[in-house]
C-alpha cells in the first residue's frame, strides 16, 4: 500500500483524526490528573466506563456513539465520587479506595457484558471490543461526538485557566481567595471522565489511563510552565496516537490502541532517561562530572601542599585515571625526582586557586 | 500607628469549636487581636495553632464560633485577608516559576476571567524585591531553597495588600538570612498599620519578635501584650511538664517542647 493511497484509505483517516483527537484531549487533561495525584482515578474512570456502556446498550439497543459516551460518562463519574466518598468517610487510604471502586465497577461490567451476550441480541456484535478498542470501526459520525467533547473540554479549561492552575498548585490557598474548590476539583475530575470516554473507541477501558498518565508524565520532563507542560503533553498525545494508528494500519491486524498506548510509553521512557536537567541521563552525567572535578580539586591540592612527598606505590585505578586525565590537561607531568609527578606552570596556577577557595570555606 | 481606628479589633473570634472525630482540637476560643499589632500564636505540637488559623479562614470546618474581621465576617471580609501557607502544604516541583506563584496572590482581585497582564507582573515583581528574590523571579520553583520557597509564599501574601496577615510557621525551616528578612518585612507591615497573626513554634525568639500573644492548648492559656502573657506559670500551663527553666523566669530553656 503506497502512502497516497493510505492517506486516502477512508478507514485510516478515521482512526488518524480520531487517535489525534484522543491525544488532543488526554493529554492536557493528563496533566491536571498527574499534577493532583489522581493519575489512577483516570484508571478507576475509564475501568468504571465498562458498566456504563453495557447499561447503555441494554436500554437503548444500539451501539450508538452518543449513548455509549453518556453511560461511560455517568458510571465513570460515579465511581470517582464513591472513591471520593469512600476515602474522606472511611477510613480507607487513597490506593485502597481506588482499587475497591476500580474492581467493583469493572467486575459489574463484566457481568453486564457476559449477559448481553448470553441474550444473542444480534446487534450485540463487538461490544467487548470497547475493552481493547476497535479504532478501524470509527465511522465519521463518532468523530464529529468526539471532536465536539474535545473542543468543548479545552475550551472549558481555557476559559477557567487561573482557577485550574491555582486549584492545581495549592487549593487551600485558592479557597482564602475565594475561589469555589470544591466545584472546580469536581470539574476538572469529571473532565478527566470526558477524556476517557472519548478514548473508549480507540484504546478501550483498559488501557485508557495510560492515555491519560503518560503524556504528562512524558511532557513534565520537558517543561518549565504549565501551559507547555499542556502543549507537550497534547502533542506527546497526538503523535502517539498517530504513529500508533499509522503502524497497526500497515502492519495489518495488529491492534491499534495497545500500539498507542506503546508508542505513549516509548515517549515517556525516552523523556525520563534524556530530559535535560530532569533526565536520568543528565543526573549520571552530572554526578560523575562533579565527581571527577572535586577528584582534580583534591589531587592538585595534595600536590600543591606536599610536592616532595613519594606517590605511594599501590595507587587506585580512579588515582591513576584522575593523574593521567590532569596530565592530558596540562596540570601536571611525570617528574624525574621521588615524588614521581609535579605541577606544571598552569598546574601551579590552579593549584594555588584551589587553595584558596578551601581554604577561604575552612580556615 | 494607624488611621483606622484601634478601638476595633482587627480578628474577633466568639466561642470557636473545632473537633476532629469527637477529639476537640479547639475548645471554646475567644479571642480579641488589635489591629496593627504583630502577634504571635503559640503552644505545644498539637495544640491547634494551624488549626486555628485554618478555622478561621474557612478552610476547617468548625462545630460552632464566629469569626469577625475589621468587624464584619471573614467571607465579606475575604480581600482584606492574606494567608502564607506552611511550606510542606504544597508539591514545589509543579512546573512553574517564582514569579508566576507570586502573579497567584492576584487572583482574587482579577476575579474570575481577567488574565494577569503587565501591570500584575509589575506588581508581583515588586513583591519579589521586598523579600529579595527578584533575581530569582524566572526560576522554576523546584529549584529553590527552602528559605526561598518561603519568600516567594510571603511575596505572594504581600500582592494581595491586605489589612491582617496570617502565616503559618514562616520560619520553620528557613535559614538564618531568610528568617532575618521575614521578619523585618513583617515588622514593616506592622508599623504600616496592618495586622500580622503568625504561628510560631521557637520560644526563644517569641519575646523579641512578637507585641502580642496567644499562648494555646486547645483552650487559650493566656492572650494579650507579650509582656503579660510571656510567664513562665502561663507556659507551664501551656506545655505542662515539658518545659525546663534556667535563671529568672525570663530567660527560658526548654528542650522536650522543641521537638521538630
Amino acid at each position: 500500500m503506497s502512502w497516497l493511497d493510505l492517506l486516502t484509505d477512508y478507514t485510516f483517516q478515521n482512526v488518524v483524526i480520531g487517535a489525534s483527537l484522543l491525544g488532543l484531549i488526554s493529554g492536557p487533561l493528563g496533566c491536571f490528573a498527574v499534577l493532583r495525584r489522581q493519575s489512577l482515578l483516570g484508571d478507576a474512570i475509564s475501568h468504571a466506563a465498562l458498566p456504563g456502556i453495557c447499561l447503555s446498550f441494554i436500554i437503548t439497543g444500539s451501539r450508538d456513539i452518543g449513548g455509549i459516551m453518556i453511560g461511560a460518562l455517568v458510571t465513570g463519574s460515579l465511581a470517582a465520587l464513591l472513591m471520593l466518598l469512600l476515602t474522606r468517610k472511611s477510613r480507607l487510604k487513597t490506593d485502597a479506595g481506588l482499587g475497591v471502586c476500580l474492581s467493583l465497577f469493572f467486575a459489574v461490567g463484566i457481568v453486564l457484558l457476559t449477559y448481553i451476550q448470553g441474550t444473542s441480541n444480534a446487534s450485540q456484535g463487538g461490544l467487548e471490543a470497547f475493552l481493547f478498542g476497535q479504532a478501524a470501526a470509527t465511522l465519521r459520525s463518532d468523530l464529529w461526538v468526539m471532536g465536539g467533547v474535545t473542543l468543548v473540554t479545552l475550551s472549558l479549561l481555557a476559559a477557567f485557566w487561573k482557577q485550574a492552575k491555582l486549584v492545581t498548585f495549592d487549593a487551600e490557598y485558592a479557597r482564602t481567595l475565594g475561589m469555589p474548590t470544591t466545584a472546580i476539583e469536581a470539574t476538572l475530575t469529571a473532565m478527566v471522565a470526558l477524556a476517557v470516554v472519548v478514548g473508549l473507541q480507540m484504546v478501550g477501558v483498559i488501557l485508557m489511563a495510560a492515555m491519560i498518565v503518560a503524556p504528562a508524565a512524558a511532557a513534565r520532563q520537558w517543561s518549565r510552565h504549565l501551559g507547555s507542560m499542556l502543549a507537550i503533553a497534547a502533542g506527546v498525545g497526538i503523535v502517539s496516537g498517530v504513529s500508533g494508528a499509522t503502524i497497526s494500519t500497515l502492519s495489518r491486524g495488529l491492534a491499534t490502541g495497545p500500539l498507542i498506548v506503546l508508542t505513549a510509553t516509548i515517549i515517556v521512557l525516552l523523556s525520563l532517561a534524556l530530559a535535560p536537567n530532569r533526565g536520568l541521563l543528565w543526573g549520571i552525567v552530572k554526578h560523575y562530572r562533579q565527581k571527577a572535578e572535586l577528584q582534580k580539586r583534591q589531587l592538585l591540592y595534595t600536590l600543591y601542599k606536599h610536592p616532595t612527598r613519594p606517590a605511594t606505590r599501590r595507587s587506585t585505578l580512579s588515582a591513576r585515571l584522575t593523574l593521567a586525565r590532569l596530565k592530558r590537561q596540562g596540570y601536571l607531568i611525570r617528574s624525574q625526582g621521588e615524588a614521581g609527578w609535579g605541577l606544571t606552570a598552569t598546574g601551579q596556577a590552579k593549584a594555588r586557586q584551589v587553595v584558596a577557595t578551601f581554604e577561604e570555606v575552612a580556615p | 500607628m494607624t488611621k483606622t481606628g484601634n478601638a476595633e479589633p482587627a480578628l474577633s473570634i466568639k466561642n470557636l469549636t473545632v473537633s476532629y472525630h469527637n477529639q476537640p482540637v479547639l475548645w471554646d476560643i475567644d479571642l480579641d487581636i488589635p489591629a496593627g499589632v504583630m502577634a504571635g500564636i503559640v503552644g505545644p505540637n498539637g495544640a491547634g495553632k494551624s488549626t486555628l488559623i485554618k478555622s478561621i479562614l474557612g478552610l476547617v470546618p468548625s462545630l460552632s464560633g464566629e469569626v469577625q474581621v475589621h468587624g464584619k465576617s471573614y467571607a465579606s471580609q475575604r480581600k482584606r485577608v492574606g494567608y502564607v501557607p506552611q511550606r510542606s502544604s504544597v508539591d514545589w516541583d509543579f512546573p512553574t516559576t517564582a514569579l508566576d506563584i507570586v502573579i497567584m496572590g492576584l487572583y482574587g482581585r482579577l476575579g474570575w476571567f481577567k488574565r494577569p497582564r503587565r501591570k500584575e507582573r509589575q506588581e508581583a515583581m515588586e513583591a519579589l524585591e521586598m523579600v529579595g528574590m527578584s533575581e530569582m523571579a524566572n526560576r522554576q520553583i523546584s529549584q529553590l531553597s527552602g528559605g526561598q520557597q518561603q519568600r516567594v509564599f510571603l511575596a505572594r501574601a504581600l500582592v494581595q495588600k491586605a489589612d491582617v496577615y496570617f502565616l503559618d510557621e514562616p520560619m520553620a525551616g528557613v535559614d538564618a538570612t531568610t528568617e532575618r528578612a521575614i521578619i523585618d518585612i513583617l515588622r514593616r507591615l506592622r508599623d504600616e498599620g496592618k495586622t500580622v497573626i503568625v504561628v510560631h513554634h521557637d520560644l526563644q525568639t517569641v519575646s523579641t519578635y512578637f507585641d502580642w500573644l496567644l499562648l494555646l492548648n486547645v483552650r487559650v492559656i493566656a492572650s494579650g501584650n507579650a509582656k503579660e502573657v510571656f510567664k513562665i506559670d502561663h507556659l507551664r500551663k501551656a506545655y505542662g511538664g515539658q518545659i525546663a527553666l534556667l535563671g529568672d523566669s525570663e530567660s527560658l530553656m526548654f528542650s522536650a517542647s522543641k521537638v521538630t
